[in-house]
């Protein structure tokens, strides 16, 4: 039977694990970003990952802090605009665990919750417009919806990934209305957006991280 | 890969250390080794002038940093905006007490950077306004002028806020006159071939031989329509007749034209683009005030061109006659 939830202590390696998923989609990334982007998503991404599990490493942080150093990390070195998005969404979820000492399904989705809704804050991105909320909303309501039937931590956490998953998808039969490949109208229909692809590759290595714990 | 480079990883930063180098008359580096100053910069009284964008298009940015153009300015990587953090760097290098105009370039990733930046600049009691380009024609249309990217018309940008700031101009008046230079701005541009990130190692866009993508943007992004090459007149025709009428120009205005190659298009076929480009436009009953034609906004090795046009009023004449040192465009007056 799987736990109700994790302790914060025990999260503490979700950064690397988060860098290692990135690391190894890197190539995967950039090649998506390249059909209608400039073909850079997996090197930048990497590239801030990568500096801030470095600056990580034979550290002992806890969950919160090392959240936080990445937010930095992305904020102060990536640019570009997957920088201060994921930024501003890493700072969030740092702040909403940051007085926790375990975290249940109503945290975790809180947690997520107040990411989307720091991306909302610096970028009027909606559903629909094929960017990384494609992927982000779909997941947000699953949790939601999952707190709402009282499902357990363990099942939501699935559901979340396969809400994630289809809302990536989702991106590949839209046209673009923001960023850089939204200047294609028609033309950037028929491939997936890039920042839902690595948006779902991070919300699926958070539920992977902490259902390893639960179960 | 045909290229003279040590690490793909490394060539914004060992670029920029030959170029300060090069221009040491003009620049020095900063702590933030990514934002490069004018020497010129701070004035005592004088409003500073950032900008700041993705590498790969010198002379722009870095190439417009010197003496009554951009007083600092952020690096980014190849074609990516910098991170907030640089542009707030930029902000303090430029400050000189009178506050900054950030006068940069429409795009998603350097618009929500900048606006961090000025919240982090806030704190430390320097205000920065902004004037955000949107001069390239062909990436939105006119009824959403907001949607258009900026391209060369930025240069255009810095030259009139460049001037004005060293005329002694306050904050606002700065940020007038630049905003009426951009207002009165339109560019557009044609690809012939792509270009390659030496991180990404190939090319992310095509263009087949044969072909030009009329209207590409900066960065490779498609324009308006993929056509079979054509001649260096039938090409003129084609962007005057877009830009004009956008604006649109009218007879008897006077007008700063800056073709630009976009890094692998030669001088000699400039020239001859400039000669169809400065007869259509003198057939709309257009008077060439100042024209420029090289490579002054590029993409790394693209080979095309872009045409920009500027509309000029007394004040903006002044501006653009202006004296101005800098790698990008050194000129003495008119």
């Amino acid at each position: 039977m799987a736990k109700d939830h994790v302790l914060v202590s025990d999260l503490g390696s979700i950064v690397e694990a988060l860098n290692t998923t990135i690391t190894e989609n890197k190539a995967y990334l950039s090649e998506i970003d390249g059909a209608i982007g400039d073909g850079d998503h997996g090197i930048n991404m990497a590239k801030g990952f990568n500096l801030a599990a470095e600056a990580l490493s034979g550290q002992e942080g806890d969950m919160a802090s090392n959240l936080k150093k990445l937010s930095n990390t992305l904020m102060m070195k990536i640019g570009g605009s997957m920088g201060p998005l994921y930024g501003m969404f890493f700072k969030a979820m740092a702040e909403s665990v940051s007085d926790k000492e375990q975290i249940g399904l109503s945290d975790f989705t809180e947690m997520i919750v107040s990411a989307r809704d720091a991306i909302s804050k610096i970028s009027p991105a909606k559903p629909g417009d094929k960017t990384l909320m494609d992927c982000l909303v779909p997941a947000v309501e699953s949790l939601q919806s999952s707190v709402d039937n009282s499902h357990d931590f363990d099942t939501a956490l699935n559901q979340m990934k396969q809400a994630a998953e289809a809302g990536k998808d989702s991106t590949k039969d839209l046209v673009s209305k923001l960023g850089r490949s939204s200047r294609l109208g028609e033309r950037s229909r028929g491939v997936l957006d890039a920042g839902a692809c690595s948006c779902c590759l991070i919300l699926g290595t958070l539920a992977d991280e902490v259902q390893a714990k639960l179960n | 890969m045909q290229k003279i480079i040590n690490n793909p990883q490394t060539v914004v930063d060992e670029a920029l250390e030959g170029f300060v180098k090069a221009n040491s008359h003009l620049l020095e580096s900063t702590d933030n080794e990514r934002v490069i100053k004018s020497k010129f910069a701070p004035k005592e009284g004088k409003v500073g002038i950032v900008t700041g964008g993705g590498s790969g298009h010198k002379p722009a940015f870095v190439g417009y940093v010197g003496k009554n153009m951009v007083d600092a300015v952020a690096c980014g990587e190849i074609f990516s905006s910098p991170p907030a953090m640089m542009f707030y760097d930029a902000f303090k290098a430029a400050d000189a007490g009178a506050g900054v105009a950030c006068l940069y370039g429409n795009y998603a990733g350097d618009n929500m950077n900048v606006k961090m930046a000025i919240e982090m600049a806030k704190e430390d009691g320097i205000e920065v306004q902004t004037v955000v380009a949107n001069d390239d024609v062909p990436s939105a249309p006119k009824d959403r002028l907001d949607d258009r990217r900026g391209v060369a018309g930025e240069i255009f940008m810095w030259k009139v806020g460049g001037a004005k700031a060293d005329m002694g101009a306050g904050l606002g008046e700065v940020i007038a006159a630049s905003q009426k230079a951009i207002d009165n701005t339109r560019s557009m541009g044609v690809g012939l071939s792509p270009c390659i990130i030496p991180e990404v190692g190939k090319p992310n866009f095509t263009v087949e031989p044969g072909k030009m993508e009329i209207g590409i943007g900066h960065h490779g992004e498609p324009g308006i329509e993929v056509a079979d090459l054509e001649t260096s007149a039938e090409i003129a025709k084609r962007m005057t007749d877009l830009v004009v009428n956008d604006l649109p120009f009218s007879a008897g205005d006077d007008v700063a034209v800056l073709i630009s190659g976009l890094g692998s298009t030669p001088p000699l076929e400039q020239f001859i683009f400039f000669k169809d480009i400065a007869k259509l436009l003198e057939g709309h009953g257009l008077n060439l005030y100042r024209s420029y034609v090289g490579d002054y906004f590029t993409s790394l090795e693209m080979a095309g061109i872009t045409l920009t046009l500027m509309k000029l009023d007394d004040e903006l004449k002044t501006c653009i006659d202006y004296p101005a040192d800098c790698w990008g465009l050194t000129q003495f007056g008119k």
